[in-house]
């Protein structure tokens, strides 16, 4: 027969004080554990959602990043009459792209960091079209303006609507903010793709990346089979989510297993906790366990009763945990994007996927924590504990 | 010391809860040595930096190259003992997994500016002939098991279409200062000028100059940004420690969730503490109302309970550092080439040890108050 569920409620409350313990300890490392998670998630999200399905990006052949690559404006025009590239009235939806980084000093600590400017196409946002002005307007091509990112803006001093910046051998006028829907877009500076260049003493027939937009996803492998076998040409042809997800590995890579072992040590601590209180509960209550038994309750009642109540601690630790980091839940942080050298501005992502997994961690460590007291208690001999004082 | 005996048969009174609470303890310490070790892996740089030493850029951004010509202009600054100038190469030897700074240098003055670095002197004398030649640091040599003599490919696609530079192996560096850096890939300056192409050719990415005195340092880096104020390539100079620092500022805020983490871990560790303290003082409450009874003083009575504590966290601390000395090297390798060598340090341990037993009094002082305050009459009658 089993015993009651409010036989461990009221022996967890009247114990309270090691309870709180053990509670402590189990939500501190839940909450170690799915923040850590988040973050991984949130730098990766961030980075992925800036490539879209439809696009597709050029780079060198052997580039590992934009940074590292190069594509000369003959190239462009072979590569924009490419069979599967969208067109709009204007022609050939094709973005190439100077990428360069600038000093400029944050908000939170007046220190300089690497802002990514990215000079485009005029026609960018018919290519990217998750990214949407929300302040001002886009740059005229061929005039000396950008527009910013909302994270930019938000982090970096003097990126503001209106104000002037200088950038390479130039002064820009910001007359736009632009959303990019939390991808690392949101962190750069868009201009005119030529005056870029041409501010920081670059050749304006050389890229660093070509963009394209396709008529579907589907037509990546016709212009890549077009791409690759044309002699003239020597790029690489990636779907520009796959160039993101790969970006991020890295980053991602160092955040979970740092973050692996800490959660992995701090459970070994709170299952720690967890026998150390489930131990004493059982110390303490030998008369009460035996009295039970004489009472007709079989051992295995015995032990589920106190797995019960270790998971009965190790949930309420684990809510506790997730509830406690729930507040991280679209906190930006930034961190470097190394391959860029860039400043990345990205945001802790908690899913209900996660905060599920938190739970189911907390009650792992709860099985862990309560089996070996439970079966103690349950092979306690009856009539010496009884005799106890 | 006379207590001892009872002060360790109270301690084994329950063995299973003092093998939990040491083990608390070891885990404890092991997390609060990984973290300090992650923190100053992360501000590295600004450790090593040399107070000497002034890092000049060009004031557009780090990707900008300046002409090489500036070198013997900032020699010619009072003050400056030695110049050196440097490329960021950006290759990748076999995946890009396998990450490592590779800096082109100008062998006549990197040692000069650089006397940190130590390269056996007959192996900085091939280095010196061999245009193709390479000088790496022990770490990296160590993650790849290359040996002098090796031949090393390495793809560059930065300098036009991507292809594989061929290097001699010529020497390994270590480096004095202890946490400085030996993963760096050091190439010579010429052959990387002859193969790259026109726009960049005799330019230099930054230069490092070393200074007769530290004091000099303001003085010297406003000259050269004076110097070269209103060129085509104007300047930034700053200390290396700030140059460092500015670089560590941008990995975010890792350092504050470091600590966050690391304050977790140190209030859950004094909660379990002390609360075990507290239970084993409370179940023997009536055995110290008679210690009292028949003449031990308050005083001995606290003595004992701290005494107790202190054991059980200077034991965890111990094995919790034994634990970190042991487990830091393996995480340290798995770890390489996304952080900076993962280095446990003396004074890290010892600042470990000395957090273990301020826990370890922080949690024994307060029951053991108790205990000492607790009137004898009243003691007895409880059960």
């Amino acid at each position: 027969m089993a015993i009651p569920l409010i036989y461990n409620v009221r022996s967890v409350k009247a114990r309270w004080a090691s309870a709180i313990v053990a509670v402590i300890g189990i939500a501190g490392t839940v909450g170690v554990f799915i923040a850590m998670l988040s973050l991984a998630r949130g730098f990766r999200a961030t980075l992925v959602a800036s490539g879209s399905e439809d696009n597709a990006l050029i780079v060198r052949a052997g580039a590992t990043s934009e940074m590292t690559s190069g594509v000369a404006l003959d190239s462009v025009k072979i590569i924009q009459d490419g069979p599967g590239i969208a067109r709009s009235a204007d022609g050939p939806l094709v973005s190439p792209e100077a990428v360069l980084i600038a000093p400029i000093p944050l908000r939170s600590t007046g220190t300089d960091a690497n802002v990514q400017l990215r000079g485009v196409s005029s026609n960018v946002l018919e290519i990217r079209k998750q990214v949407k002005i929300v302040q001002g307007r886009m740059f005229r091509a061929g005039l000396a303006e950008v527009v910013v990112g909302k994270n930019a803006n938000s982090s970096y001093s003097g990126l503001t609507l209106g104000n002037t910046i200088g950038l390479g051998s130039m002064r820009w006028q910001i007359v736009g903010i632009f959303d990019a829907g939390g991808s690392s877009f949101d962190s750069e500076i868009w201009a005119d793709a030529h005056l870029l260049s041409g501010a920081y003493k670059r050749p304006d027939t050389f890229f660093q990346s070509v963009t394209v937009h396709l008529t579907s996803p589907g037509t990546l492998q016709q212009l890549k089979d077009a791409i690759t076998s044309d002699p003239r040409l020597n790029v690489d042809v990636t779907r520009e989510v796959d160039y993101y997800a790969k970006q991020s590995t890295r980053m991602t890579t160092l955040i979970t297993r740092l973050g692996g072992f800490v959660a992995f040590v701090m459970a070994v601590g709170a299952v720690f906790g967890a026998l150390n209180t489930m131990y004493s509960a059982v110390a303490e209550r030998g008369r009460e366990i035996a009295t039970m038994r004489a009472l007709g309750f079989a051992g295995p009642s015995v032990v589920i009763s106190f797995l019960v109540e270790a998971l009965l601690i190790s949930f309420v630790g684990g809510v506790i945990g997730c509830i406690a980091v729930l507040p991280l839940n679209g906190l930006t942080t930034g961190a470097m994007n190394w391959q860029t050298f860039s400043h990345l501005a990205f945001a802790f992502k908690i899913t209900s996927e996660l905060l599920v997994k938190g739970v189911i961690f907390a009650l792992v460590m709860g099985v862990l924590g309560g089996l070996f007291p439970a079966v103690r208690a349950a092979r306690l001999p009856v009539a010496t504990a009884l005799r106890e004082l | 010391m006379k207590f001892w005996r009872l002060i360790f048969a109270n301690l084994f009174r329950k063995k299973v809860r003092l093998i939990l609470t040491i083990g608390s303890f070891a885990i404890a310490l092991l997390l609060f040595t990984f973290l300090a070790v992650v923190k100053s892996a992360f501000s590295r740089g600004v450790e090593v930096a040399g107070a000497d030493r002034l890092v000049v850029v060009n004031r557009i951004g780090l990707i900008q190259v300046m002409p090489i010509s500036y070198g013997e202009r900032i020699a010619g600054i009072p003050g400056v003992k030695s110049v050196t100038h440097n490329h960021w190469f950006g290759g990748v030897y076999q995946d890009e997994k396998n990450f490592f700074p590779q800096i082109v240098i100008d062998v006549e003055n990197q040692r000069q500016v650089y006397p940190e670095f130590i390269v056996p002197d007959d192996q900085w004398n091939t280095f010196l002939k061999d245009r193709q030649g390479a000088v790496v640091g022990a770490r990296t040599a160590q993650r790849f098991g290359w040996k002098v003599g090796d031949r090393i490919p390495i793809k560059n696609s930065l300098y036009g279409p991507t292809k594989t530079w061929e290097f001699n192996l010529d020497g390994i560096f270590h480096n004095e200062r202890p946490g400085g850096d030996e993963s760096a890939f050091w190439l010579q300056w010429k052959y990387f000028d002859e193969n790259v192409p026109g726009v960049l050719k005799s330019t230099a990415g930054w230069y490092v100059l070393r200074l007769n005195s530290p004091d000099d340092a303001v003085r010297v880096a406003k000259t050269i940004d004076d110097t070269f104020a209103n060129s085509s390539f104007e300047t930034k100079t700053e200390t290396e420690s700030a140059f460092a620092a500015g670089f560590a500022k941008q990995f975010g805020n890792i350092e504050f969730l470091i600590l966050t983490i690391g304050s977790v871990v140190f209030f859950t560790l004094l909660l379990v503490t002390g609360n075990t303290m507290a239970i084993s003082v409370r179940e023997r409450t009536a055995e110290l109302a008679v210690l009292k009874a028949i003449g031990f003083t308050d005083r001995s009575i606290l003595f004992l309970v701290l005494a107790e504590s202190l054991v059980i966290a200077f034991v965890g601390g111990l094995l919790g550092l034994i634990l970190a000395s042991g487990a830091i090297p393996g995480i340290g390798a798995a770890l390489n080439g996304l952080l900076p060598a993962l280095i446990l340090s003396k004074s890290m341990l010892a600042l470990g040890l000395v957090f273990a037993l301020f826990v370890g009094a922080a949690s024994g002082l307060l029951p053991g108050i108790g205990a000492m305050r607790m009137r004898v009459v009243n003691a007895l009658r409880r059960v």
